[in-house]
């Protein structure tokens, strides 16, 4: 009772971040259904690494632990960061993914607000360079491979290494749909040809385009409920899809339509909740549309002619390093004033 | 319809003026005592001019005008003056200020009243003297002179617009007196509008008053003789939206102007005056009475919200003893919840300024949970009704970055709050704007003197450059005596010495030549 105004609308931060994971809810769920239950434990496992490493991090930063532990933010890195894992990855992978992208990622660039990157593509970017064998475990979408394993021996493998007797992990995984029309393009086979493989669904990857489906749904609810602003997910998904219906028109036996660019790999998943990210995105309505439009150039430049498999958790990061300038050139016009912002 | 237009954000808060406005406005009875603050307009405080233990009449006048942006105190009632001295006034500094207390004597008997019969028939200086000594000031809160707003130099006035808008919540004196004194508003602000001679005149009042508005309306078209011909007055309904009220998102709205930064409405031809002060005009003008006493809406956590008409210098507490407080009051605000601030004590008087007093309790204003990190969500870019980045300015004022706050238009804040309104880290935003505000004027404060500090050590300089240059004249005249005494008798000097001498002499002559041009320099 000290500071005018005296009045406020409570909508906290932590309840914020708690809508964010409510939204990611029905993709997980769809993941559940073609993939299997192994993915509700990295995210467990992710979950209780961030909580713990941001309750360690706090306490050697002198901060009040309860309040941050609260917020919900250190959850929200830990499930978009297992969602990018694959969910046979072996526990250490996700965990240390998680703790770095905590510990380094955020809190030592400050904590809650202050990073530069988003914490959970640190994270991930980490892993796969330092583990790309682990990083490619995909589990195949369940009824397309012959061999299923079931819950128990999803846990047995994650947690000690261990296959049911006389199973390679081969028979389990795949390259993702992203991956595998990377490699057969290589093959010189034609889209036609490669899309006739059971991997491959109506628009998508089986399964992962359903997927993709519940992601955008919740980023739907994101955008009705004023969480994050369109000028993100608009401009991320109709730069990819531009850039790849031109590549596409030019010569459509070797560049895939828009749509598929789509609906597999991060893409939706990217456009509403990784790069909307407040904290590591910019702040200003003209910058959102360059920070967006420019991750979508990079994501399609390095699925299709890159060496990674995906590119939005790449694109993610170089775009971050780009915000401060984007922002300070990007400043609105003031009330009252003629030219826009100075720029100092 | 007028085509009305739009200010970027802006917030609905609940509105909370229902309570107080079930009755009509009540006349407070006299109070056991009054302090009335000199200073209770912007500018300069009014200067005293009664002394301790005179007796003065109702409207006498107790405070003279002092300085260009000053106005005029008066006794709001007749009685003896018990002291003239430094009192606890209602203002978020806490600081005391020079006031006066009256002790009433019960009688109410006025001094002697000059009302104006026909004011078109006085020049506008005339008027706008009277208005000055009759201490006529903004009553929308800034309680800035009324005069010096009407002196509004060459630029002509198209638009004068009466501010009705009453924005803030749980305010609604402004209201209760659009209700139920509209004839005399409107009358005042054709006084208004002739002092500035404008053409049109629009009464901007928010949607949720349609009371006020048929009210207004009725007046205009009774009044419509004694209104001057092809002169518009027209009563605009604009949209409920926090901080519509604020002249310039006002202006905006009623006419699509956007005031220019740092310059005054006056520079695009309008004026905006607080439908209050139109009232106080026409009091001062039309009857000859000082601004004495204003509407206050008493509200909060009190048994019954009332709007009451009550003499400025009111002790705070005895005004909301009418409004009985309900037990679980913990404390009182003056003004809106959205820019008012907390009373320091509760003996402090109320001011011409003063437009309301909230009750307050845990229940109807919670105390804020705590203070989180930004994570730059932009809620606060959202809502500004100025289109500044609060965040940006935040992390400035935060690291000390004045500069930066200033080149990110730190000064075209409002302080309407709206940004703290929304922040979902509950950071008290406007406090570190004020902040960096004030770092920034003392500093300029401090540069200034630094300047003035330089100026005189450079004339101290110069006074020992003056003296040097004239003991070094002296000196040559001196030497010139000792050369011709040596001429004249001795042999010439050797080439050397010749250049030595003229050396010597070149050297003299630039310090002599630094010296004048120190003294010209100074002179510019």
């Amino acid at each position: 009772m000290l500071f005018s105004p005296l009045i406020s609308k409570s909508e906290s931060v932590s309840v914020i971040m708690l809508k964010v994971l409510l939204a990611l809810l029905p993709g997980i769920a769809l993941y559940v259904w073609y993939f299997g239950p192994a993915i509700l434990v990295s995210i467990t496992l992710a979950s209780l690494t961030a909580l713990g490493t941001e309750a360690l991090m706090l306490k050697l930063r002198n901060r009040p632990i309860a309040p941050f532990l609260k917020d919900n933010s250190a959850l929200l890195t830990a499930w978009l960061l297992a969602l990018s894992i694959p969910p046979l990855a072996p526990w250490w992978l996700v965990v240390v993914g998680t703790a770095f992208a905590i510990a380094i990622a955020k809190h030592l660039y400050g904590g809650l607000g202050n990073n530069l990157f988003n914490p959970a593509m640190v994270g991930y970017a980490v892993l796969i360079i330092s583990f790309p064998a682990q990083m490619t475990q995909w589990l195949a979408p369940q009824g397309l491979v012959l061999a299923e394993l079931s819950f128990t021996q999803q846990l047995d493998y994650i947690f000690l290494g261990i296959l049911p007797q006389g199973l390679r992990l081969d028979a389990l995984t795949m390259a993702t749909p992203l991956d595998t029309l990377k490699t057969h393009l290589h093959l010189e086979d034609t889209l036609q040809q490669i899309f006739h493989m059971p991997i491959y669904g109506q628009i998508g990857g089986h399964g992962s385009e359903m997927v993709a489906w519940g992601f955008m749904f919740g980023g739907v609810y994101l955008l009705a409920s004023r969480i994050i602003s369109w000028h993100i997910p608009v401009a991320f998904l109709g730069t990819l899809f531009v850039i790849a219906w031109l590549f596409h028109l030019a010569d459509p036996t070797h560049f895939v339509a828009p749509l598929f660019h789509w609906f597999s790999g991060a893409a939706i998943l990217g456009a509403f909740f990784i790069l909307t990210d407040p904290v590591s995105s910019p702040t200003t309505n003209k910058g959102r549309l360059i920070f967006a439009a420019g991750a979508a150039l990079l994501t399609y430049l390095i699925r299709v002619f890159g060496g990674f498999p995906d590119g939005v958790a790449f694109a993610t990061l170089l775009m971050n390093i780009c915000v401060p300038l984007i922002v300070l050139y990007t400043q609105p016009k003031v009330f009252g004033k003629k030219t826009k912002g100075d720029k100092p | 319809m007028k085509k009305l237009y739009h200010f970027h954000g802006g917030i609905h808060p609940p509105s909370n003026k229902a309570q107080s406005t079930q009755l009509d406005i009540a006349r407070t009875p006299l109070p056991s005592k009054l302090i009335v603050p000199l200073h209770q307009h912007a500018g300069e405080t009014a200067k005293p001019v009664v002394h301790a233990g005179e007796h003065v009449l109702k409207g006498q006048l107790i405070g003279m005008p002092d300085g260009f942006v000053s106005s005029a105190v008066h006794a709001p009632t007749s009685g003896s003056i018990a002291a003239i001295d430094m009192q606890l006034i209602a203002h978020p500094s806490g600081l005391p200020n020079l006031c006066a207390t009256l002790i009433p004597d019960g009688k109410d008997e006025w001094v002697e009243r000059k009302p104006v019969a026909d004011y078109r028939s006085h020049s506008t200086a005339e008027l706008q003297q009277l208005l000055r000594m009759a201490g006529v000031v903004g009553l929308g809160g800034a309680a800035f002179p009324s005069d010096i707003k009407l002196r509004t130099g060459k630029q002509k006035i198209t638009t004068l617009i009466l501010n009705g808008a009453e924005c803030e919540p749980y305010i609604t004196c402004d209201d209760m007196l659009m209700r139920e004194r509209a004839n005399e508003i409107v009358q005042g602000s054709e006084m208004l509008r002739f002092m500035l001679d404008a053409d049109e005149v629009l009464y901007g009042v928010e949607d949720n008053k349609p009371e006020a508005i048929t009210a207004l309306q009725q007046a205009i078209t009774a009044s419509g003789p004694a209104l001057q011909q092809n002169k518009r007055h027209e009563v605009v309904a604009i949209p409920t939206i926090y901080p519509g009220g604020s002249a310039k998102q006002l202006i905006r709205v009623l006419t699509g102007l956007e005031v220019p930064s740092g310059k005054l409405p006056t520079d695009i031809g309008v004026q905006c005056f607080n439908v209050a002060t139109a009232y106080t005009v026409l009091r001062a003008i039309a009857h000859g009475e000082p601004l004495l006493s204003r509407i206050v809406t008493i509200t909060g956590n009190v048994r019954q919200a009332r709007n009451y008409e009550a003499l400025i210098g009111t002790p705070i507490a005895e005004l909301v003893a009418l409004g009985e407080s309900l037990p679980d009051t913990n404390g009182y605000i003056m003004g809106g919840p959205m820019m008012g601030f907390p009373l320091p004590a509760m003996h402090v008087p109320m001011v011409k300024a003063t437009n309301c007093i909230i009750a307050t309790s845990e229940r109807l204003f919670p105390s804020p949970p705590p203070v989180m990190p930004c994570i730059r969500c932009t809620r606060c870019v959202e809502v500004c009704p100025a289109d500044l980045q609060p965040q940006d300015l935040y992390w400035f004022a935060q690291s000390r970055e004045f500069g930066r706050a200033q080149a990110f238009s730190l000064f075209d804040c409002i302080e309407c709050g709206a940004c703290s309104y929304v922040c979902p880290s509950h950071i008290p935003l406007v406090q570190f704007y004020r902040f960096a505000k004030s770092e920034i004027r003392a500093r300029e404060h401090d540069k200034q003197l630094a300047d003035l500090a330089r100026e005189r050590h450079e004339y101290h300089e110069l006074r020992i450059e003056r003296e040097k240059q004239e003991k070094a004249e002296k000196l040559k005249a001196k030497e010139k005596a000792a050369q011709a005494a040596k001429l004249a008798g001795t042999e010439p000097l050797k080439p050397e010495q010749q250049a030595e001498l003229a050396e010597l002499e070149a050297s003299r002559a630039h310090i002599r030549e630094l010296a004048q041009s120190a003294v010209e320099h100074s002179k510019d």
